[in-house]
């Protein structure tokens, strides 16, 4: 894991020294609201609903039991008990008071976390593939590029106030698990064919809210050496070029569209062509520098399956149908990478208690050699776990109500915090997930139907990221009541497609229902194996209109 | 900035955010006609008439440049049981918290029995 060095410290450090200072100011009046919203929201600290909310960065995703340990004090002392993870592999408390935020910013510089860039138009925390360095689809580490960006985008004085906010997320994987696609910029990790240099693809211009695209690719193979330079080449594009007009149309994905893909391509290099590379570009020293802190753990040599977990398993069908469902296959043999669902059903998705993360943060100390990580699915992962392991994690975990067996299905639903939380919102998300969750709460109905993805989102925003759920949620306000979008057919993996609308707005009552019908149709048309995605694609949305259509007319 | 909002309906309450604490705070009328904050929806003073409104819209203006609160505005309410509710959703969890945490928020009494007790 990557550890501060002096010049992190100490920019941390100054930083919260600079916000102590700016909230004594705003208290005695001689900075005014005006002025000090920016400010704050540099920081990470937004109003929202009901109170103050504290956005703290989790870079790609990655934590240690030490700064969970540190989150859960966080939410004890300071908040509420608990914590909302989010799509952006983030933290957030939902309840600081602003007189405490300085302390809080203290409490997180000691365990080297802040909530710099999580807010603001400047380039926000890097996202990763959760699996990162230990999927066995993988071919390189994409956290060692994720914290070359961090550190290159902090406080980058020319990328500090772009037209909007934008978002890098970098994977190493075939499967894309970090939703490349739907971001600003996208970077796989990927091998040239004939030279077999590892490369990467970059993609530019995706995104969701209102205006849904997927990235196009501008490079097929960029050298890894270039990669900084190519950055800033884009974002100069984007800064001079991209929207201040008008807030809706400045992010980047609206520049590609409007200059065309491949003229937006022609000024990239043409930008990239003029720069001088090698005074941009990282000293391949400190690129091995920081690739070093993510050197794996050093693993016991284990046979590729455990005896002990396969007794377990026998003994045990609840257990085995966790470990079938929450875990993934590891690089190392006789590890696993084990995903803690943060969706028992009828919580709110992505929700931990203190209490419960420190329960994770003991048993990542315990068996994952301290690591673990955040999922833009709202869940947490133990990355590094001896399979024979699991039996005790699995009983540790169910005595903290963390041992449900439904990554991937049907209860597994993102949610954004909506109209319970955010000022932003035009429905409520989460009473909608639970509400689901319940009508789909059987185990073995789970099972039967298998993978599928449902996202929320309580606005246009789209934090809950519905337009690329199998089943895509979105809460909008229709006369006065709250209303909900269908969609079908999103896709947030290296197939990333934007799913499209079923049919009018439902009330919330409906929504179960309808979800329920769309869940038979596929369950009546499906082929042997077929997903449910795999089943739009083939027979189309026509059959899932007309179920849905059904409900429609059963409420009017 | 300056442009003033066409107001709400009436009746209507003012709401803000306490600004050091965050938390919902509405106008109430104290004793000799002054307003203050109070954390209790049902003590919000009602503006039924324009010289009511326009005197809470002055007081959001006051309290706003005092270092108070921010994010302060009218909300347009019915009386319910003698309470008033705003009649849009979005303000009404405002007056109440997240509804799939009632535990928590001014529907637990958040802030409002310390102030009942003081
Ligand atoms: S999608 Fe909308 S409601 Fe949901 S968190 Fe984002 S801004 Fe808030």
């Amino acid at each position: 894991m990557y550890r501060y060095d002096e010049f992190d410290e100490r920019f941390v450090r100054e930083r919260v020294a600079q916000f102590s200072d700016q909230v004594s100011r705003r208290l005695d009046g001689s900075l005014t609201e005006d002025e000090f919203k920016p400010l704050r929201l540099k920081n990470g600290v937004y109003l929202q609903l009901h109170a103050y909310m504290l956005r703290i960065a989790v870079p790609y995703g990655t934590l240690n039991g030490r700064q969970l340990r540190q989150l859960a004090l966080i939410g004890e002392r300071f908040d509420r008990g608990y914590g909302h993870f989010t799509t952006r592999q983030n933290l957030q408390f939902n309840w600081p008071k602003l007189r405490d935020v300085p302390e809080i910013l203290g409490l997180l510089a000691d365990v080297e976390m802040h909530c710099i860039q999580t807010s603001g138009n400047c380039i926000r925390n890097v996202t990763a593939d959760h699996f990162a360095g230990v999927a066995q689809d993988e071919i390189e580490d994409p956290r060692p590029t994720a914290e070359l960006i961090r550190q290159w985008s902090s406080l980058h004085p020319e990328f500090s106030y772009l037209p909007r906010k934008f978002k890098i997320a970098v994977t190493g994987a075939e499967a894309d698990r970090a939703v490349t696609k739907a971001h600003d910029i996208g970077l796989r990790l990927r091998r040239h064919p004939h030279t077999h240099e590892v490369c990467y693809e970059v993609s530019v211009g995706g995104g969701l809210g209102r205006t849904p695209m997927i990235g196009k690719v501008v490079r097929d193979y960029l050298p890894k050496a270039d990669l900084l330079a190519f950055l800033e080449a884009i974002m100069r594009v984007y800064n001079l070029e991209g929207r201040r007009d008008n807030k809706y149309k400045a992010r980047v994905k609206i520049l590609v569209h409007e200059t065309g893909t491949e003229e937006f391509i022609r000024r990239v290099e043409e930008e990239f062509a003029q720069l001088d590379g090698p005074s941009i570009n990282a000293d391949p020293e400190e690129v091995a520098r920081i690739a070093a802190y993510f050197a794996p753990p050093t693993y016991e040599a284990l046979p590729a399956v455990s005896r002990t977990l396969d007794a377990m398993k026998a003994a045990n069908p609840a257990f085995a149908r966790w470990v079938e469902v929450n875990t993934t296959p590891h690089k190392a043999p006789g590890y696993t990478a084990l995903t803690i669902s943060l969706k028992p059903v009828g919580e709110a998705p992505g929700d931990a208690t203190s209490e419960q993360m420190r329960i994770v943060a003991d048993l990542a100390e315990q068996f994952s050699h301290d690591e673990l990580r955040v999922t833009h699915a709202q869940n947490l992962v133990l990355p590094h776990v001896r399979q024979r392991d699991l039996f005790t994690i699995w009983q540790r975990l169910g005595e903290a109500k963390l041992a449900s067996a439904n990554i991937g299905l049907i209860t597994d639903i993102i949610s954004c915090p909506g109209l319970d939380y955010c000022a932003l919102a035009t429905a409520r998300s989460i009473p909608i997930a639970q509400a689901i969750q319940h009508r789909f709460a059987s185990d073995t109905r789970q099972r039967d139907i298998g993978e599928l993805n449902i996202k929320i989102s309580g606005c246009i925003n789209a934090c809950g990221h519905h337009h690329v759920g199998h089943i895509g949620i979105l809460g909008l306000e229709k006369r006065g009541i709250e209303s909900y979008q269908i969609t079908l057919g999103g896709d947030a993996s290296e197939n990333a497609a934007i799913g499209e609308i079923l049919g009018p707005g439902l009330a919330a009552e409906d929504v179960p229902d309808a979800i329920e019908r769309i869940v038979n149709v596929y369950l009546a048309e499906r082929n042997e194996g077929e997903s449910f995605l795999a089943n739009v694609r083939r027979i189309g949305l026509s059959p899932f209109k007309a179920a849905f259509q059904e409900v429609v007319h059963a409420a009017a | 900035m300056a442009v003033a909002p066409k107001r709400v309906p009436l009746p209507a309450i003012l709401l803000a955010n306490d600004l050091l604490d965050g938390d919902v705070v509405f106008a109430s009328e104290q004793s000799q006609g002054a307003l203050a904050w109070t954390r209790d929806p049902g003590l919000a003073l009602v503006a039924n008439d324009d010289t009511a409104a326009e005197q809470l819209e002055a007081f959001a203006v006051t309290e706003f440049k005092a270092q108070h609160v921010v994010d302060a505005y009218l909300v347009d309410v019915s009386i319910e049981n003698g309470v008033a509710v705003p009649r849009h959703y979005r303000e009404r969890m405002k007056t109440l918290g997240p509804s799939n945490r009632p535990d928590l928020g001014k529907q637990a009494g958040d802030g409002i029995q310390a102030e009942r007790r003081g």
